[in-house]
């Protein structure tokens, strides 16, 4: 492994940590006034996958975003902003934490309508194709919308036009509260992507340096023209749905398997498997205190946006 | 005055994509059979022989997915103009239209806009039924950040859809099969005609029709005939449904005091109900009569021509509405429609005598 990677992806991992839990800390203020659906847990596949990717690679996603939007490069006082609704959030206040855009990192944007966006990030490389510009679009899905007729239909297209798509399926075995044997039958999402001609594999999705390594496999496979690939990594909602939360009270899925899941902290792991200095994960924590501090800060302070937005004609461009 | 030049409207529309892609590198089209050798009624022959396979294609059975895919496009810079052979097909990518294309520039902060073209085709006749005719233009109405465009006239659509692929934002293109065979003079220029801007075809002082698409190619043949009846009908040929030229309605209503609407799709919470309630909300006092509104009726296209003969309103049905408006004995009408020669021998299915089908 190359010099740096570790650290960059430990920093990432737990800036989105730490965001979300204070996310979850403040969420009861009720001055986040949108549905929040937090990363915690799941971090590692966002922290990896980006990691793996340059500048000029696009990212979409869905309405869990927030990991994905933080590891492409997003600014973090202009999500923040945005979810609490201010002139200064990623979308002026029009789209909350569902809605995240940051043209300059390519984040592209996320939707909270599950399989929406992948067709879209496949566009963006069909687009690229014809214009013969070489990026890859990464599209962050959740197992869930394997269920959806536009993945499938999205992986065909892809695979026919030799599309540079990367898709990457996290999946935690949860829709909401519907597991996922509840949901498709015992077969593997990879036979669906190789039968559509896909390169597929699978990974730890709580080990960021196996996400890591797997992603730049894949996309070794997808810059030399090989063809578009999906990559599917089992990981672990820890919250709710869609809240601040622990709900594990609810009964959809026993205290013993959120346990074990927990055992297998993608923080922790990296921290064991970078060998870090206690010195070290301190000073990154001090850090991103005073980071996300500042952007909380940032937002509380910022403007609502002003009454004279409620005006159709922002429904279209000039 | 450069010499007339008679096309029909699917050659119009044709010449409009063909002269868009040539000026612009970044428009392309693509739709199910779209290089075909029947290119979509004739308004795709010759593209991907002229442009090649990178800027005209033909796609798989995936239109939710294709819609999704033109949206990346735009949003890359692209000008996609995606064709669905009937409006029909095209409901299975409302999601992609309705939740993606027409908010992604608003939802996003205005950072990205969809310059998007989505052509369905409408219909009317030949048996096509409940599911290969609909007319939903107060569907796609309903919703901000859409366009909804509806030409009659070959010159208009040539316009109108050079003017909606340049346009920033998505525009539903509705395109009436009747019209693709209706002929008109149509400039060979690289020319736009505004959107969201109405047309008055017929000038008149007692009544104003209101209509679109392929209702207002009848209503002018209505108004046509009713002056053999004495009455004065103004006919306004929308062109455009999202935006709706609210002003030159309310003018026209203004001078005549009476209005009809004439619409292609059911009344039930359509673009009839929606004019009509802008005219009356406004000022009820410019109006002398009640309104009234031409629709079809509210459940599915039957196929059999045995059916659609009672189910489709006509030329006659729009002329004893105006009759019925003012007041006026519609008596005649039957008999001044028989003497017309134009008329003659057209089954009520068929856009022309010529038409033989199967689709």
């Amino acid at each position: 492994m190359e010099g740096g990677h570790s650290e960059k992806m430990y920093e990432m991992l737990l800036r989105i940590r730490m965001v979300e839990e204070r996310i979850g800390e403040l969420y009861a203020e009720q001055q986040m006034r949108c549905p929040v659906h937090l990363s915690i847990g799941q971090e590692a596949v966002a922290a990896g996958v980006c990691e793996a990717l340059g500048k000029k690679d696009t990212v979409m996603s869905g309405h869990r975003a927030h990991a994905h939007y933080l590891a492409k490069g997003g600014n973090l006082k202009k999500m923040v902003a945005e979810i609490y609704g201010r002139e200064t959030g990623c979308c002026m206040g029009r789209g909350g934490s569902m809605h995240l855009v940051d043209l300059r990192a390519n984040f592209i944007g996320s939707t909270p309508i599950v399989g929406g966006t992948i067709p879209i990030a496949m566009g963006l490389v069909w687009a690229a194709k014809m214009k013969k510009e070489k990026q890859v679009s990464v599209i962050f899905l959740g197992e869930g919308t394997t269920e959806e007729g536009v993945f499938h239909e999205s992986l065909n297209f892809a695979a026919l036009h030799n599309l540079r798509v990367l898709f990457v399926c996290e999946n935690n075995l949860y829709s909401v509260y519907t597991p996922l044997k509840e949901r498709q039958s015992n077969r593997p999402r990879t036979g669906i992507a190789k039968a559509n001609g896909l390169y597929a594999d699978v990974g730890d999705g709580n080990k960021a340096l196996e996400v890591y390594e797997k992603t730049q496999k894949a996309l070794q496979h997808i810059r030399s023209d090989r063809g578009p690939a999906f990559l599917e990594f089992s990981t672990y909602r820890w919250r709710e749905h869609c809240g601040p939360n622990y709900d594990n009270a609810l009964g959809y899925r026993t205290e013993e398997e959120f346990e074990l899941w927990k055992k297998t902290d993608p923080l922790v792991q990296l921290e064991k498997a970078g060998k870090f200095t206690e010195e070290y994960t301190v000073s990154v924590r001090s850090r991103l205190d005073k980071e996300i501090a500042e952007a909380f800060a940032f937002a509380k302070k910022s403007p609502y946006p002003k009454k004279s937005e409620i005006n159709p004609r922002l429904s279209y461009a000039e | 005055m450069p010499s007339k030049r008679v096309i029909t409207g699917a050659a119009a529309i044709q010449e409009a994509i063909d002269q868009s892609m040539a000026k612009d590198p970044n428009v392309f089209v693509v739709g199910e059979g779209v290089p075909d050798p029947k290119g979509v009624f004739g308004t795709t022959v010759g593209l991907r022989e002229k442009f090649g396979k990178n800027r005209v294609w033909d796609m798989p059975l995936s239109e939710n997915a294709m819609t999704g895919a033109a949206i990346g496009a735009a949003i890359s810079g692209m000008k996609p103009i995606l064709v669905h052979q009937r409006l029909d097909f095209a409901l299975l990518s409302l999601d992609q239209i309705i939740n993606n294309a027409a908010k992604w520039f608003y939802m996003f902060g205005g950072q990205q806009s969809v310059p998007l073209v989505i052509r369905m085709v409408i219909g009317h006749g030949w048996g096509q039924g409940a599911q290969h005719s609909q007319n939903l233009q107060a569907l796609f109405a309903h919703i901000p950040g859409l366009k909804v465009v509806m030409p009659s006239q070959p010159a208009d659509a040539k316009g109108l859809l050079i003017a909606s692929i340049q346009d920033p934002n998505p525009v539903i293109f509705l395109e009436h099969r009747w019209i693709h065979s209706a002929v008109g003079d149509v400039p060979k220029k690289f020319y736009t005609t505004p959107i969201g801007k109405a047309n008055i075809t017929h000038k008149g002082s007692d009544i104003t029709i209101v209509s679109s698409s392929y209702m207002a190619l009848e209503s002018l043949r209505a108004a046509q005939l009713l002056a053999k009846l004495g009455i004065s009908a103004e006919v306004i040929d929308l062109r455009t449904i999202s935006p709706l030229d609210e002003t030159s309605i309310f003018r026209s209503v203004r001078k005549t005091g009476r209005l009809l609407v004439v619409d292609s799709a059911w009344t039930n919470g359509g673009i009839a109900g929606e004019i009509i309630t802008r005219v009356v909300t406004k000022d009820m006092s410019i109006l002398k009569a009640m309104p009234a509104r031409i629709g079809l009726p509210n459940m599915p296209t039957p196929s059999s021509p045995g059916l659609t003969k009672y189910y489709y309103p006509n030329l006659e049905t729009i002329m004893k509405s105006v009759c019925d408006v003012l007041r006026k004995d519609a008596s005649s009408i039957k008999k001044i429609i028989a003497e017309d020669p134009s008329l003659q021998s057209v089954p009520h299915d068929v856009p022309n005598a010529s038409y033989m089908g199967p689709f």
